[in-house]
C-alpha cells in the first residue's frame, strides 16, 4: 500500500468518528496548551526578572558589608569577628578609583513621613547626587538631591511617585516642608514611577542626603555602595579595585562583599529556567496522560473496526499495512491536537500579556519544540500497541466481529 | 493441473478441554472455471474449509495447492499477497466500510495493492459501470440497497480478476428476487472462466451449481462429480 494512500485512508478512518477522534485531539491539545502556557509564565517571570536587573542601570558593581564567603583560617579571622562598618567615607575612597565612573552609598531605614495632615510609614534611602544617573531615574518634577559634601547633606528629600500622590494628591509637592522623624525637610523633587528595584518599590521611597540618614538612624554604615564602571569590560576591574582599597582601608580585612549585576542576575536566571523547566516538566505529564487517552482510543478503534480488519486482511493486507494505517491514525491524532494545543496555547499567553503587559509571557522555543515532539511521540508509542493488536488480529475471528 | 488441489486436509479446533475436527483429512480437487457449492448442515465444517481456500486459515495437516504451488507453507506476508491477486472474497453481511463510498470500496483491494490512483479510478469506473452500479458511485454502504450493497461487494471481490471467487453464503441477508439477481450475477462471471466455489445452506441456490460437495461431521460426504447428482432433497 502507498504511503499517500495509507494517510488518506487513515485520515478517513479518523474523521469518520467525529467524537472519538475530536475528544482525543481535544485531550492532546490540553497537554500541549499547558506546556505551552505554563512556560511562558515560567519564562515570562524570568524576562521579566532579567529586565527589572537591567533597569538598575548598566556596568553596575555593588558593595555589601560583611563578608558571604567563609575563607581560610588566618590570624586575622582569629582576632576580629566583628566586621568593620562600610562608611561614606569607604565610598567615597572608591570614586578616586581609574575603572569607575560613578559611586553612591545607601544607606536604608524605616521611619515616617507626616506632612499635609497625612502620616505614612516609609523606607528613607540615604544617598547622593550620583544615585540618579547609576540607577538611570528620571525626575517627574524638581529636581533630585543636589551635590554637595557626602557628609554634610542639606535638608531636603526627594520622594517617590507614590508617596508624592498619597500625601500630597494632585497638589505640587516641590517646595513643600515635611516632617521625617525627627527631622523636617523640604521637598525637591519627585521621582518618575519606575516600580520594583534592588528589592524595594522606588516609588515608595523618601531620598535624604547619606549624612542625613545616618544622624537619622544613628548609624555609620552603609546598607550598599554602587559603583558604576566606566565600560563593561572594566567591571571586573572595578571589582578588584574596590576589594583592594576596601581591605586597605579595613586594616587588610576582607570584611565586604562585591557582586556584580552579572553574578546577580545569572542566578536569578539559572534558577527561574529551572523553574521553568520544573514546571514544563509538570505539564508534560498530562502529555502522557493525553498519549494515554490516544492508546485508549485507538484500542477502541481497533474492537470497534474488527471486522473491518478482517475485511483488509481478506483482500490482501499484510500485517504490516494494517499497522502502519493504525499508527498513521494515532500520529494525526497526536499531530492534530498537538498544533491545536500550540495554537491554544499561543492564544492563552496572549491574553496573559494582554491583562499583564508588564509581563513578558513568550514560550520559549525550547519548550515548544519539545511539546510537540513529546505529544507526538507520546502518539506514536501509545499508538504502536493498539496498531500491533489491530495487526495480529486472526482474519477469521475479526470478520465474525460485524 | 488442478487450480485447487487439497490433500489429507486437517483442521482440529480445542475447545477446552475436547478437541473438534472441524475438517477431517479432506482430498479434494477443483479445476479452473468449475462451479462448485460446498453445502452442509451448521457445524459441518463448511465455512472451515472456505477460510482455508481463502488462506484465512492454515490447516494442523495437509496440503494445500493453489496453481500448483504449495501455499499451505508460505508466511503469512506471501499468503496476503496470494489473497490480494487470486482470490476474492463475497461475504453474506457484504463487509461494505461504511465510511468508504462505493466506489472506494470497491478500489480498496488495489488501494492495498498499492495500485496507482490514476489506475484504479479507471477500474473502479469500469467495474461500477459493468456491474450498474456507475450513478450509485458516490454513495456510502448505507445509502445501497441490500442488493446494491452485494454487487459493490462483488465488484470489489473481483476487480483484480483473482483466479478464484470465495462466497459465503453470499444471498443469506437477501430476500429471494435479489438473491435470485446475485446468484445471476455470480453465475455470469463464472460462465466468463473465473472459478466459483458457493458456501451455502439453501438447497436450492446449492443445486444450481454444477458441483456440489456436501459435507457432514467434517468430512465430504458426497461430491457430486464422484458419486452422481445428489437425490433430491
Amino acid at each position: 500500500m502507498r504511503s499517500a494512500d495509507i494517510l488518506r485512508f487513515a485520515r478517513d478512518a479518523a474523521t469518520g468518528y467525529p467524537l472519538r477522534t475530536s475528544l482525543s485531539v481535544l485531550a492532546m491539545a490540553i497537554g500541549v496548551a499547558a506546556v505551552v502556557v505554563l512556560t511562558a509564565l515560567g519564562d515570562g517571570a524570568r524576562r521579566y526578572v532579567v529586565e527589572q536587573f537591567s533597569a538598575l542601570g548598566s556596568n553596575l558593581v555593588i558593595v555589601l558589608p560583611g563578608r558571604s564567603a567563609t575563607g581560610g583560617f588566618s590570624p586575622a579571622n582569629a582576632v576580629t569577628t566583628t566586621p568593620r562598618d562600610l562608611t561614606v567615607d569607604d565610598a567615597f575612597a572608591l570614586t578616586r578609583q581609574p575603572s569607575v565612573r560613578r559611586v553612591a552609598p545607601l544607606a536604608v531605614g524605616n521611619s515616617e513621613i507626616n506632612a499635609n495632615g497625612r502620616l505614612r510609614e516609609v523606607v528613607v534611602a540615604g544617598t547622593t547626587s550620583t544615585y540618579l544617573d547609576i540607577r538611570s531615574f528620571n525626575m517627574a518634577q524638581g529636581a533630585f538631591l543636589p551635590e554637595a559634601d557626602w557628609n554634610r547633606g542639606a535638608p531636603v528629600a526627594v520622594i517617590g511617585s507614590k508617596i508624592k500622590q498619597e500625601i500630597f494628591g494632585a497638589a505640587p509637592a516641590v517646595g513643600e516642608l515635611v516632617r521625617l522623624g525627627d527631622r523636617r525637610l523640604r521637598i525637591v523633587g519627585v521621582l518618575k514611577s519606575v516600580g520594583q528595584g534592588l528589592g524595594m518599590n522606588t516609588d515608595e521611597v523618601v531620598f535624604v542626603p547619606v549624612s542625613v540618614a545616618q544622624n537619622m538612624f544613628n548609624s555609620n554604615t552603609l546598607f550598599r555602595v554602587l559603583i558604576e564602571a566606566r565600560s563593561r569590560g572594566e567591571i571586573e576591574a572595578v571589582k578588584q579595585e574596590a576589594a583592594a582599597v576596601l581591605k586597605a582601608r579595613h586594616g587588610g580585612e576582607e570584611d565586604i562583599t562585591v557582586i556584580t549585576q552579572d553574578a546577580v542576575l545569572a542566578t536569578f536566571d539559572k534558577l527561574l529556567r529551572a523553574l521553568t523547566a520544573a514546571v514544563a516538566g509538570i505539564a508534560a505529564i498530562s502529555l502522557a496522560v493525553a498519549g494515554i487517552l490516544v492508546m485508549n482510543v485507538m484500542l477502541v478503534a481497533v474492537t470497534q473496526r474488527t471486522g473491518e480488519i478482517g475485511l483488509l486482511k481478506a483482500l490482501g493486507a499484510r500485517g504490516a499495512t494494517i499497522r502502519n494505517a493504525f499508527m498513521a491514525e494515532a500520529a494525526m491524532l497526536s499531530l492534530v491536537g498537538a498544533f491545536t494545543g500550540y495554537g491554544l496555547g499561543l492564544l492563552g499567553a496572549f491574553v496573559l500579556r494582554r491583562m499583564y503587559p508588564v509581563f513578558p509571557a513568550y514560550p520559549p522555543d525550547w519548550a515548544v519544540i519539545a511539546a510537540l515532539g513529546t505529544a507526538l511521540g507520546t502518539g506514536l508509542l501509545f499508538g504502536i500497541m493498539p496498531a500491533r493488536r489491530a495487526a495480529r488480529l486472526d482474519p477469521v475471528q475479526a470478520l465474525m466481529k460485524h | 493441473m488442478s487450480l485447487i488441489r487439497l490433500a489429507g486436509i486437517e483442521r482440529v479446533f480445542h475447545l477446552g478441554d475436547s478437541t473438534v475436527h472441524a475438517l477431517n483429512r479432506l482430498d479434494v480437487a477443483i479445476e479452473s472455471g468449475e462451479y462448485v457449492a460446498i453445502m452442509g448442515p451448521s457445524g459441518s465444517g463448511k465455512s472451515t474449509l472456505l477460510n482455508l481456500l481463502g488462506l484465512l486459515d492454515r490447516p494442523d495437516a495437509g496440503s494445500y495447492h493453489l496453481e500448483g504451488r504449495d501455499v499451505t507453507t508460505l508466511s503469512p506476508d506471501e499468503q496476503a499477497a496470494v489473497r490480494s491477486r487470486r482470490i476474492g472474497f463475497v461475504f453474506q453481511s457484504f463487509h461494505l466500510v461504511p465510511r468508504l463510498t462505493a466506489a472506494e470500496n470497491v478500489a480498496l483491494p488495489m488501494m492495498l495493492a498499492g495500485i496507482p490512483a490514476a489506475e484504479r479510478t479507471q477500474r473502479v469506473a469500469q467495474a461500477l459501470k459493468d456491474f450498474g452500479l456507475d450513478r450509485r458511485a458516490d454513495h456510502r454502504p448505507d445509502q445501497l440497497s441490500g442488493g446494491q450493497r452485494q454487487r459493490v461487494a462483488i465488484a470489489r471481490a473481483t476487480i483484480m480478476q483473482p483466479a478464484v471467487l470465495l462466497a459465503d453464503e453470499p444471498t443469506g441477508n437477501l430476500d429471494r428476487a435479489t438473491g435470485d439477481d446475485v446468484i445471476n450475477l455470480l453465475e455470469a462471471l463464472n460462465q466468463r472462466g473465473m472459478t466459483l466455489i458457493v458456501v451455502t445452506h439453501d438447497q436450492k441456490i446449492g443445486s444450481r451449481a454444477r458441483r456440489q460437495l456436501m459435507m457432514e461431521d467434517g468430512e465430504l460426504r458426497h461430491d457430486s462429480l464422484r458419486d452422481g447428482a445428489l437425490p433430491a432433497a
